[in-house]
């Protein structure tokens, strides 16, 4: 299993790759559309990121002392992105999670996406999956 | 649709354009195509020089000083309201408030006028196609004082349903309000049969006129409402400037709100006399700067002439509609006969923020999401939309650039 790290350098050598916006951003769209359908019962209001405009669901579980997320957004490029931040942090320990620096979304050029200013609920969902993870953390 | 009236061929969108010094940046190494006017117009370099020379040479606090530079601050504040009474035709200056904008003036009417009015079991009368600020202020105050708010329903094409509003009409009714043209689906509404029909019965009328002012002729006293508001900052002004004409025989009629200096005759402890007119909703030191950029927008606008920028956009409005009707799977949302200034649509199956984003990709500038109507986004069982809203400087190169970049946008995120 790799680190967080690790597979945060992996996702900046795939987009190192793109020299053209379009490449980058049909790449994130593939990703949205390959991440795992998220569990219907689990897309409920109260597991609502409300971000301004595209919505995004996440649940959080934990097995055998790793975090494991499962997130959906109604919005394409949202749920690519939101499958990247899934592919980073999901499977790792609370701790791991919480002190993850992230800061490779601003390394693979999509740091507009995570600004407060941004509307769409990105900034918001990293915050709830690292405060999920201190949850849980604080039950066991 | 309108067809378009003829452009006369004084007209030049490139000498217009020239005016707007922020047009000619990229945006992701593109072109700018800055379709987003009906959020804020940009300004012209009239209007900026206007706010940088009250800065530089004239800047005193108005109404209050007997030196030079009060008075000249004070002269250019009133003949900007000079400037407004006569591009909206009210009757008199002493008619026109200015206020922080149209989300103000909506408020200053719930809290001034229709407070006193408003009992338990009275009724306020908005339409389906209301912006949230012309809705919140008279649901709050239905709310508190145990009155109700009737909407009047949207036509599936984006026009009010006339014998639905007509149906409204009772005794009860203490207000009418309503959009002259709706920020989302474009629809100028009849605000004039709107009024008279309200008046017939003894209502009266506000008008949320800032989706009209920018785009067309917006004359109160053809309208005949008692209320009419529109913001500087989307018609070519500043932020934070905002109109509420109020017919002069409702004056009587209207409490003090905001009190503060600037609005009073005399001063006790015991007891104020405050001063007739608008100076009375005006408390504190008010948006000077503003108020006269926003008196030059107007100058601006004017010496293009209001029908020029109409036919301008009419025709900006016809041609985009077409080239998006070539999309199968584009859906325009809002096809009433008579629009001004707005497009807005979605692709089928395709949320509106994937396509804005990939739109502002390629430097086009569009607004996504609910534009502040979000009953109107339940009506149409859509979680937005993107909407393309134009200025006098937008061009049909403009537009078929959005329409290359949207066809991009299709084919990535379909």
């Amino acid at each position: 299993m790799a680190t967080i790290a690790e597979t945060e350098n992996e996702i900046v050598e795939d987009f190192a790759m793109f020299d053209q916006w379009d490449d980058k951003y049909q790449y994130i769209i593939d990703l949205g559309k390959t991440l795992a359908p998220m569990n219907a019962e689990w897309k409920t209001d109260d597991r609502l990121i409300k971000g301004c405009q595209s919505r995004v669901w996440l649940y959080t579980e934990l097995k055998d002392g790793k975090v494991v997320y499962h997130a959906d957004s109604d919005a394409i490029i949202t749920k690519g992105i939101v499958a990247l931040m899934v592919r980073v942090l999901s499977e790792h320990t609370p701790k791991e999670i919480v002190d993850a620096p992230l800061d490779f979304i601003e390394k693979i050029g999509l740091k507009e996406h995570l600004s407060p200013t941004r509307a769409n609920g990105l900034l918001s969902m990293v915050k709830q999956m690292k405060l999920d993870a201190l949850a849980l953390t604080a039950k066991n | 649709m309108n067809t378009p009236s003829s452009i006369p061929v004084t007209f030049s969108v490139t000498k217009v354009r020239a005016d707007f010094p922020i047009l000619t940046q990229s945006v992701n190494g593109k072109p700018l195509v800055y379709f987003d006017s009906g959020a804020t117009a940009q300004k012209p370099k009239q209007v900026i020089d206007a706010i940088h020379a009250y800065y530089s040479s004239y800047n005193a606090n108005i109404h209050r000083g007997v030196h030079h530079l009060s008075q000249v601050a004070s002269a250019a504040y009133e003949n900007a309201r000079k400037k407004v009474q006569k591009h909206l035709n009210a009757a008199d200056e002493n008619e026109i408030i200015f206020t922080a904008g149209t989300t103000a003036s909506v408020n200053l009417i719930a809290e001034a006028f229709l407070r006193s009015r408003l009992n338990p079991g009275d009724e306020v009368v908005i339409t389906g196609m209301e912006h949230h600020s012309n809705i919140l202020p008279w649901q709050q105050l239905c709310h508190e004082k145990n009155a109700t708010l009737k909407v009047v329903s949207v036509n599936d094409d984006g026009s009010l349903d006339m014998n639905h509003f007509a149906s409204l009409l009772n005794s009860k009714v203490k207000l009418v309000s309503c959009t002259h043209v709706s920020n989302t689906l474009g629809t100028i509404n009849p605000v004039k049969e709107i009024t008279s029909a309200a008046h017939a019965m003894g209502i009266p009328v506000f008008i949320d006129g800032a989706q009209a002012v920018p785009h067309m002729k917006a004359d109160v006293q053809e309208i005949g409402c008692d209320f009419y508001a529109f913001s500087g900052h989307k018609v070519y002004g500043p932020t934070g400037i905002g109109v509420c004409y109020v017919k002069q025989s409702r004056y009587s009629e209207m409490s003090t709100w905001q009190t503060g200096g600037g609005t009073i005759k005399t001063v006790t402890f015991e007891k104020t006399e405050y001063v007739d007119g608008p100076l009375k909703y005006e408390a504190g030191t008010p948006n000077i700067e503003g108020a006269i950029g926003l008196g030059y927008a107007l100058d601006y606008i004017n010496a293009i002439g209001m029908e020029v920028i109409a036919a301008h956009e009419q025709e900006l409005l016809v041609y985009t509609t077409q080239r998006l009707h070539e999309f199968e799977n584009v859906e325009i949302i809002g096809n009433a006969e008579h629009k001004a200034g707005v497009i807005s649509f979605n692709v089928k199956g395709v949320h509106p923020f994937d396509v804005g984003t990939i739109l502002d990709q390629q430097g086009i500038a569009v607004r996504t999401g609910h534009h502040c109507t979000q009953p109107l986004m339940q009506r149409y069982n859509v979680p937005g939309t993107v909407r393309v809203s134009f200025g006098v400087y937008n061009t049909k190169d403009d537009s078929d650039r959005l329409i290359a970049a949207l066809e991009k946008a299709i084919k990535m995120l379909s």
